[in-house]
């Protein structure tokens, strides 16, 4: 299968103080993946993420966004951090969050504009928030922040979404909503990253996997790779999963 | 004196004009960044930074030898911004939390200013007497001129605050994903940090060291009680903060001149405590309002359940029953009854109660009401 490659790693490494938390990552994503990003707490999944995102700095590698570099490439990548980095008792609203989506093609000092209002709506709307854009953003549940965040990577109209824990607290309704949601996201020809927890779910939900222990233990389509190999190399432990076909 | 006669003291006095004018038009300023230091988490970086201005005061003394409010001012600007990158920069680079580095800096910098103070307090010089003022602040020592800066400083703000309002929301909001769609964050970051330590450098003169802090949170803090829009916070804490400037320099000017500062904190400190209690959806007093209605609608509603529950099993729901088998708990009293025959929910007849058609409805749908209230 001839594929475009979407996101380029190489030779990636990142340390916080003088423990590396990433360790020489290689990586290449092809285009049109929903991808799951797995691997035991502190395996480095969000600080690969944010590396590729620019947010930290590696000490050595590159990265690139269809064949070049991100800084170049910002429009078309959205991303939804994870829920807890942010305080949600800022004073604004569900709408006024989505719409900081926009900020990013809109450039500085610019307001946005009617334009921007209308994408925002819609952007609520696929998430099914439409009725609590003038909520206060404390007043909704952690569920409903979570798909808040998740409009506000709609509006970016991006290419490749980046998500870091989009299932972390939610309940079933939500966790399906948006799976949902990131589905529909791959039929239309996009790239989807997510870092993921739940393991039992990886099968149903992915069609690419990385595994990721400070080191790329490997990546490629979940029914080819997705075994109890690579996640005793990734978890240490013996792992059984048993897959249905 | 009565409040007319101030008021009209306050057009016609020159002096009282310009302190009143100085005040209120500072405690704006401080109000308006004091929000964004407020919802940084950095209410303490403005204590630091006005601790931090002080050497700069005395440096710029016994560099000039003058006594000119401004040219002090700068020495404090200069000092305080040094201040502040140290602690941003032993935030980032070195394992220090952030109130260790504050506190650091702060005592660092404030024992450097009374070392230098009471240095030029021993000198032969006539001029050095009042340096001192600027602990606790004079804002009798204020004329038009200072006034005049302030103005031009809190103008300039204003337009740099609606001119970079996105950037400044969405950096407060959530600093990373900023970053990602290409925002220079530490731009931002600088030129916030660079007016919250303007308008503290401001209002030394006026409020001084010690308290200087305070006129950045009090307002902030009282605004954020009463609006869940940024703007409006900004703009409420911009009207506290001028209120508290020209209330405080009323009480202090009409009550043996108390001194002025402290006055204004006070008043400011009073705007927050009035803002806890009396606020209609975070202060306290109505949120124990809320919580005891809620309990009393809750013993209602068990009550309710109850007879339900009796009645269901009968064919005739109206089937009365004794008020013998209502008890306290299922939150029975006589006022819980009263309120469900006030309600029409419940006919009464001597010890007898049975339950009406409405009441039998409201009880079958009180557990669906409560989920679609969700």
């Amino acid at each position: 299968m001839d594929q475009k490659i979407a996101i380029k790693v190489d030779d990636l490494t990142v340390a916080y103080n003088y423990k590396p938390v990433l360790w020489d990552i290689d990586l290449e994503i092809p285009e049109g993946v929903l991808m799951a990003i797995v691997g035991p707490n502190g395996a480095g999944k969000s600080t690969l993420i944010k590396s590729i995102l620019g947010i930290l700095k590696p000490i050595a590698g590159s990265v690139s966004i269809y064949g070049k570099p991100y800084e170049k490439q910002r429009q078309l990548v959205a991303y939804v951090p994870q829920k807890g980095s942010v305080d949600w008792d800022f004073p604004t609203t569900a709408l006024d969050v989505v719409m900081m989506g926009t900020y990013g093609s809109l450039g500085w000092i610019k307001r946005p504009g009617q334009k921007q209002k209308k994408a925002a709506l819609e952007a609520l709307e696929k998430v099914g928030m439409l009725p609590f854009k003038n909520r206060q953003i404390s007043q909704l549940s952690g569920g409903q922040q979570q798909r808040i965040f998740l409009a506000r990577a709609l509006v970016q109209n991006a290419s490749i979404y980046f998500m870091d824990e989009p299932f972390q607290g939610v309940d079933a309704t939500t966790e399906i909503a948006i799976i949902n949601i990131l589905k529909e996201l791959r039929k239309a020809g996009k790239t989807v990253i997510v870092v993921h927890h739940d393991l039992q779910t990886v099968p149903e939900y992915f069609d690419w996997v990385t595994f990721l222990n400070v080191k790329k233990i490997a990546t490629g389509p979940v029914k080819d790779i997705f075994n109890d190999d690579n996640l005793t190399k990734t978890y240490g432990i013996n792992y059984k999963v048993s897959i249905q076909e | 004196m009565d409040i007319l006669k101030y008021i009209e003291l306050v057009f016609s006095d020159y002096t009282l004009r310009t302190i009143t004018l100085g005040t209120a038009i500072l405690g704006a300023a401080t109000g308006m960044l004091g929000s964004f230091a407020v919802l940084r988490k950095q209410s303490l970086l403005g204590d630091a930074i006005s601790h931090a201005a002080l050497p700069g005061i005395a440096l710029a003394f016994l560099i000039t030898g003058a006594k000119d409010s401004n040219v002090l001012l700068l020495g404090a600007l200069i000092s305080g911004l040094i201040g502040t990158f140290w602690i941003r920069g032993i935030i980032t680079k070195t394992h220090i939390k952030s109130d260790t580095a504050l506190g650091l800096i702060l005592s660092l910098f404030f024992g450097f200013g009374m070392l230098l103070l009471t240095f030029i307090q021993k000198q032969p010089n006539a001029n050095q007497a009042g340096l001192d003022k600027y602990l606790f602040g004079q804002a009798a020592t204020l004329v038009e001129k200072d006034v005049w800066v302030m103005a031009l400083v809190t103008g300039i703000c204003l337009i740099v605050l609606l001119l970079f309002w996105k950037e400044f929301k969405i950096l407060l909001f959530d600093a990373d994903f900023t970053k990602t769609l290409g925002f220079n964050t530490k731009t931002i970051d600088v030129l916030i940090t660079t007016f919250i330590v303007l308008a503290i450098v401001l209002g030394l003169q006026t409020v001084g060291v010690v308290l200087m802090s305070a006129m950045l949170l009090a307002p902030a803090a009282a605004a954020r009680q009463w609006t869940n829009s940024l703007g409006k916070m900004v703009f409420l804490a911009a009207v506290f903060g001028a209120l508290s400037g020209v209330f405080g320099t009323a009480v202090s000017a009409t009550q043996n001149n108390l001194s002025t500062g402290p006055v204004i904190v006070i008043i400011a400190s009073v705007f927050v405590l009035v803002s806890f209690v009396f606020s209609p959806s975070r202060g306290l007093l109505f949120k124990q309002i809320r919580f005891i209605k809620n309990r009393r609608d809750l013993k209602l509603n068990k009550t309710l359940a109850f007879m339900y529950h009796i009645a269901k099993t009968h064919d005739n729901i109206a089937h009365p029953h004794t008020t013998k088998i209502l008890n306290n708990f299922q939150g029975f009293t006589k006022g819980t009854l009263q309120k469900l025959v006030h309600k029409n929910y419940v006919t009464l007849d001597g010890n007898m109660w049975s339950l009406t058609k409405e009441g039998f409805n409201a009880a079958s749908s009180l557990y669906n009401q409560q989920q679609s209230n969700e």
